[in-house]
């Protein structure tokens, strides 16, 4: 049974001011071209599905980059880009226990793990 | 190219048209598109983002497809056997008929490239929608198909030019700079050529003159949300890329472009 | 249990993993883990995983998504000089696919809990590498023909395994990426076709490129391996489904009759079909030609990352540009 996580670590886990600082190398993305998940319905009939992900600076540029991205420009294919922050999920099966089993994020916040520069070659 | 595309290149050529004017207005509608593909693909792996690598290549990808199709259609019609590798890699200089605009170089300045874009795609995009009714059946073609591939090059463009104006401090000053830049080469774009004027008058072609509205409208809606001020430099004098007259920045693109197909001139690709 | 738990992970540094769990419960997660992988389903974003398959599946899925960024620089040199227009066309939209792929890749990486920036510093600062096979320079029109033949060749041979990687993101990421690289693929060796039937000088052009670029290729599956301690690891964990050498065996007995057909002759005297194995026998590789590429020597002097880093530097204001125009009118930004 995963344990409650108490309030606070939740907003530490949010906290802008734990941010990676930014050096200009990181400008841009990053640092202001947020991430979105694209869905894409591929003909009539059909649901939309979860494709993948982008960034972009706002959500008109995400959608004309989910179509050159997933669509290759296909016309008539109907394409939802959603900021990937506005995505509540339940997922119970998957059993993180950084994660509360429902109304949780999709992925973890990406300056919560730092990449080991050590890690072996494969 | 489609079986579709192969058939309008080689159809019958419209009645009461001169067929060396109708090729040489493929090649310069061919040519705009095909030497702008050839600048943007300087932009390949230079590109800002890698979203917008993806963008520029398909603007690059949709004016090649549209050079191919006319440059057909110009070596079909012109009846010596030529077809639009032949045209593409052994002519000269001079006798490329595309607007100066199209064969500038915008030396990996993002504003720049921007306001080009917006301008040479307005532009183009008008010429379009005035050619879906065009008596040749290839033009017609081009036009139809080109028509939807340019609104989306235009908006692109006008979306870009919004967010660079009305961006940052240093956005705005660079984008600003792009447009005064290429300023000068736009009274060109509606100059109208002898043979687009007789051309135009038995249906074929359009009067470019006719397009200035359009381009006018697209820059009054685009340019003052992206807190831009349209240039007001005097018209330069219209050099005329129409007539095979070309920057000196011009010869070295093409000396790159046919360098492969011209030192292998016996070579099967 | 709980408290002593909810203690450990409020120390717990921002930046780097909390690990501390209690041990029970590391124990069951990791039963769970290792069940998923045995019965051959996927691991998804939200699953419990032990850090290593973290940080393994990061830097391989990094590592892919930079060499295809990377890899866009060989080949669009040359596009300006394509000899035809249907060239020039085919491999443009080859390098477009190519800056497609790594965004795929990115993606993946980033349910992973990285961010995109964070992966193209560390490219830019050596601290994460590409497939080295693309310092090498594209001398002719011939080696794209080859580099889509060759190169995407062993890709090929790399990633349809990979479709079955255990990471969900990852899996799918390659199910995309290999429908449009089997294009690429054919492409390359149809121009090669088509040069070996043209001029002399053609055909010197392609034997050539191809002495160049033979055993790069057999060098992109890795080290041997007696000399690569983790692959046990990774695929136990299934992130690699065939070792380096099983994948090198049939990149080999793949493209030896397609060189056949081509005309051209790979550049190993050792080559030579082995009836008793039913497998060719090839030569070694010169491996410490690629561990100094690895080190980051450019002995040709290409210049991949300086190029990649230039191209992200100037386009910083251009990104901060359009962060700016977001800020300034929300409801359109995340």
């Amino acid at each position: 049974m995963t344990p409650d996580i108490p309030p606070i670590e939740r907003a530490e886990r949010g906290n802008p001011a734990a941010e990676t600082p930014l050096s200009p190398l990181n400008a841009g993305v990053g640092s202001g071209w947020g991430l979105f998940e694209v869905f894409v319905r591929g003909k009539r009939g059909l649901n939309h599905v979860h494709v993948g992900s982008l960034h972009a600076a706002d959500a008109e540029m995400a959608l004309h980059s989910a179509r050159d991205l997933y669509t290759r420009r296909n016309e008539g294919v109907s394409i939802w880009v959603v900021p990937a922050t506005a995505i509540t999920a339940s997922s119970p099966q998957e059993k993180d226990p950084f994660f509360a089993p429902s109304g949780d994020k999709i992925y973890r916040h990406p300056t919560f793990y730092a990449i080991p520069d050590n890690v072996p070659h494969l | 190219m489609s079986e579709n595309s192969a058939a309008e290149i080689t159809a019958p050529i419209p009645a009461g048209v001169d067929t060396a004017e109708l090729a040489t207005y493929c090649l310069m509608l061919g040519d705009d598109a095909l030497i702008y593909a050839q600048r943007l693909c300087e932009w390949v792996s230079n590109a800002p983002e890698l979203e917008e690598e993806l963008a520029l290549a398909n603007i690059a990808l949709d004016l090649l497809g549209q050079a191919r199709m006319l440059l057909s259609r110009a070596g079909h019609v012109e009846g010596k056997g030529k077809d639009e590798d032949v045209l593409a890699y052994q002519r000269e200089a001079r006798q490329f008929r595309n607007v100066t605009l199209a064969e500038l170089s915008d030396e990996l300045d993002f504003g720049r490239a921007i306001a080009a874009l917006l301008v040479f795609s307005s532009w183009r995009l008008a010429l379009l929608t005035k050619l879906l009714n065009s008596r040749d059946p290839a033009i017609a073609a081009v036009a139809a198909k080109g028509v939807k591939e340019l609104t989306y090059h235009r908006d692109y463009a006008a979306r870009w030019m919004l967010r660079l104006g009305d961006g940052t401090e240093l956005s705005h000053q660079r984008a600003q700079a792009g447009l005064d830049a290429i300023w000068p080469y736009v009274e060109e774009l509606f100059a109208t050529h002898d043979v687009e004027r007789r051309l135009a008058e038995v249906g074929v072609a359009v009067d470019p003159a006719q397009t200035r509205g359009e381009v006018d409208a697209v820059l009054a809606e685009v340019l003052p949300r992206a807190t831009l001020h349209r240039p007001q430099a005097p018209a330069a004098q219209s050099t005329s890329g129409r007539d095979g007259v070309h920057t000196h920045g011009f010869g070295r693109l093409l000396a790159e472009m046919q360098s492969v197909a011209q030192q292998e001139p016996e070579a099967t690709w | 249990m709980v408290a002593s738990g909810q203690a450990r992970q409020a120390t717990g540094l921002a930046g780097s993993e909390r690990s501390e769990l209690p041990e029970d419960q590391e124990r069951r997660l990791s039963v769970a883990f290792e069940a998923t992988i045995a019965g051959d389903s996927r691991i998804e974003p939200r699953d419990w995983m032990p850090k290593r398959y973290r940080a393994t599946l990061i830097r391989q899925i990094a590592q892919h998504a930079h060499s295809e960024i990377i890899g866009m620089q060989p080949e669009g040199a040359w596009i300006r000089r394509a000899p035809t227009l249907r060239r020039k066309a085919i491999l443009l939209a080859k390098v477009q696919d190519e800056a497609g792929h790594g965004l795929y890749l990115y993606a993946a990486a980033e349910t992973l809990g990285v961010d995109r920036a964070e992966l193209t510093e560390k490219l830019i600062t050596g601290k994460q590498k590409y497939s080295s096979i693309f310092n090498y320079p594209t001398l002719s029109f011939a080696d794209v023909g080859v580099i889509g033949w060759l190169v995407d060749g062993a890709a090929i041979c790399n990633q349809i395994p990979l479709c079955r990687c255990s990471y969900g993101p990852y899996a799918r990421a390659m199910i995309r990426i290999c429908k449009e690289e089997s294009f690429h693929q054919r492409q390359g060796y149809e121009l090669l076709l088509a040069m070996m039937g043209g001029t002399e000088a053609q055909q010197a052009m392609v034997q050539d490129a191809v002495n160049r670029w033979w055993w790069p290729s057999l060098m992109m599956f890795g080290p041997p391996d007696a000399e690569s301690p983790n692959t046990a690891r990774s695929m136990a964990w299934r992130i690699k489904r065939h070792t380096n050498d099983e994948l090198r065996q049939r990149f080999v007995d793949m493209t030896a009759p397609q060189a056949a057909a081509l005309g051209v002759t790979l550049p190993d005297p050792q080559l030579r079909w082995n009836p008793d194995r039913q497998a060719h026998d090839y030569g070694t590789p010169n491996w410490a030609e690629l561990t100094q590429l690895i080190a980051g020597a450019d002995p040709h002097n290409t210049q991949r990352l300086p190029h990649r880093q230039a191209a992200h530097h100037n386009g910083t204001w251009v990104r901060e540009a359009a962060t700016a125009h977001a800020a300034k009118h929300p409801g359109s930004a995340p």
